[in-house]
């Protein structure tokens, strides 16, 4: 009797079958006859499970022809929008320093829209190996022209040959990771004959061996056959891969520091427990004297209220709709701070957007609001037509006479700037403007035990949001409490 | 010691036509069939499939993880 071993068989890395594939094809991935991402995908799970990595790998599939590659690798897998795979991979690897990250780019992806990102990635020597597909097009897209595409090379988008004299030559993305000092090992390599994908696969087998080992960055381009694009056969494409593409792009090893570079030890993961992350994020409240569980039961909030807070940078509107979501989320509400400013860090228009909520946020986005807060007459005339029929304006008088709005609105004026200024910090002007927002509530929304603790929660929320400057703390309690009084002498 | 003997196997449906096998195969056992396969391909068949020796050229150059497989007979 004699039995029978596979030697060269479907590797044990690839999901079998590809139940995530949509449709009936579940044994092939979707690539085009003759591709080389195929073969390079073989490759590389090859090489995964040679060296045993399977279980700790990270594969992160690009934008471009390789978008499903989690389809097929049976391992961590994250898609990743269009040249950010070195970004992402950046953050994987330092997140989860125990996990081997893969970033898997097309030339499309890595040497033109990701090329920042691909770059700068090398220059650090993150870990992760790079497997970057030259095929010389877009392919996903229908063989447009690439940093990569030859001279004269004819694609979709250079119907007369690529022009260098308008389009440059082609990018030589080996090359130019070689005069970085960081990357461990470069390597180019062509999908083509026999002989050249046994090196090929020595390559890919070397980047695996190291980020195993954890040395760093390592390259490896393949120079891939894209017939379907290139309008030729796979022995055409070969050959021109072979003749052509060779030409500009050499192959060979640029650089191999592996051996002189030792074995990287995982570095220790940063905090991820949530409970620790909550933790740093939000430190216990001092001095609230209530538990966790503290929920105020006025009913205001059982409505979604949207609020947008708009000044001129500098004012501290930000801070101001920051402590606002502090303020309920230390009542256990859900509330989202989406905020928007200028270039410039003074001056210049800043405004935020606020939503509190018992009910899920759908999104942060604010187009209508039931309260406005305008520090600046800009503010008020970039945002009123934001304030809903019954909504409710607060604006500074020291900003702009008494604003006309519609007869269902109601409209508060407050001098916070003067406040401030008496208490002798003008920056603590929007404590004084979450003040008089808490007298008016207390006036006509709340019963007054509520009012009585969204007091209480305001000033927690402004001892929260200055934790880290005390001195400021009483100045601003201060303000607030000022200027609640003002606006409550005010609605008497 | 005798030579390992092998064999390959083509998995049909898994084909997809595109032929960078055939030039890869050093005893020239590969060439394209005549039945279109259920993606529509024209596959390629080995017809002397135990004259293999196993070197793996054409699984390598083959796109399909499981399109061809080779085989060691342990006698
Ligand atoms: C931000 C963004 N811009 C453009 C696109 C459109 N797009 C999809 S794939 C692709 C090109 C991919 O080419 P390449 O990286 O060479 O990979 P290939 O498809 O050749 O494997 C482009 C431009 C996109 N998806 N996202
Ligand atoms: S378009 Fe080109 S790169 Fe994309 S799957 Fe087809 S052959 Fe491969």
């Amino acid at each position: 009797m004699s039995t029978e071993k596979v030697k060269f068989g479907r590797s044990k890395v690839f999901f079998d079958p590809f139940e995530r594939r949509p449709g009936p094809i579940k044994t092939n991935m979707h690539y085009c006859p003759g591709c080389g991402h195929g073969i390079l995908h073989k490759l590389i799970a090859e090489a995964i499970e040679y060296y045993g990595i399977q279980e700790n790998t990270v594969f992160i599939a690009p934008v471009g022809c390789a978008v499903f590659a989690y389809y097929y690798f049976n391992c961590g897998s994250i898609s990743v929008p269009h040249g950010r795979a070195p970004a992402v991979g950046t953050g994987a690897s330092r997140a989860t320093p125990e996990k081997y990250v893969i970033s898997y780019q097309g030339d499309g992806d890595l040497a033109a829209i990701g090329f920042n990102e691909f770059i700068q990635a090398a220059n650090r020597g993150e870990r992760m190996s790079v497997f970057f597909v030259n095929n010389s097009n877009y392919g996903m897209t229908g063989g447009q022209m690439a940093p990569t595409t030859l001279p004269n090379q004819v694609t979709m988008t250079s119907p007369y040959g690529r022009n260098v004299e308008t389009d440059g030559y082609p990018v030589k993305v080996c090359e130019l990771v070689n005069a970085l000092e960081a990357p461990v090992y470069i390597e180019r390599v062509a999908l083509t004959g026999t002989a050249n994908i046994i090196k090929a696969r020595k390559a890919v087998f070397k980047a695996i061996e190291n980020l195993r080992d954890r040395k760093g960055f390592s390259l490896v381009e393949a120079l891939s056959p894209c017939p379907v694009n290139l309008k030729m056969t796979a022995e055409q494409v070969n050959e021109f891969i072979d003749t052509k593409m060779t030409k500009y792009f050499p192959l060979g090893m640029l650089r191999d520091r592996s051996a002189e570079t030792p074995a990287g030890k995982v570095p220790e993961a940063p905090v991820r427990d949530p409970e620790d992350v909550k933790q740093l994020l939000f430190t216990a409240k001092e001095g609230s004297g209530e538990g966790p569980a503290t929920v105020n039961n006025s009913e205001i909030f059982n409505e979604e209220r949207r609020i947008r807070v708009s000044g001129f940078g500098g004012q501290g509107i930000l801070s101001l709709g920051h402590t606002l979501a502090d303020m309920a989320r230390l009542r256990h509400f859900n509330v989202s701070w989406m905020p928007s400013y200028g270039p410039e860090q003074r001056g210049g228009s800043a405004s935020c957007a606020v939503i509190l909520s018992r009910k899920a946020i759908p999104s942060p986005l604010v187009d209508s609001c039931d309260l406005l807060i305008a520090m600046t007459r800009a503010a008020l005339d970039k945002f009123g037509y934001q304030l809903k029929d019954d909504g409710i304006l607060i604006y500074d008088t020291s900003a702009m006479e008494k604003p006309a709005v519609k007869p269902g609105q109601k409209v508060f004026g407050l001098d916070a700037l003067a406040i401030a200024n008496r208490i002798g910090n003008a920056k603590c002007a929007n404590s004084a403007v979450l003040g008089a927002l808490a007298a008016i509530l207390g006036k006509f929304a709340l019963t007054p035990e509520d009012a009585a603790d969204y007091r209480k929660v305001f000033t927690e929320a402004i001892t929260e949001s200055f934790r880290k400057k005390p001195q400021v703390v009483e100045q601003n309690i201060a303000a607030f409490n000022a200027g609640c009084d003002e606006m409550s002498s005010q609605l008497v | 010691m005798a030579a390992k003997k092998h064999r390959i196997r083509i998995s049909k449906d898994e084909c997809k036509g595109c032929r960078r096998c055939i030039p890869a195969c050093p005893k020239k056992l590969i060439s394209v069939g005549k039945e279109i396969n259920i993606q529509g391909y024209l596959a390629v068949v080995a017809e002397n499939p135990f004259d293999c020796i196993g070197c793996g050229s054409c699984f390598h150059q083959c796109p399909e993880p499981g399109a061809i497989t080779i085989f060691e007979i342990e006698e």
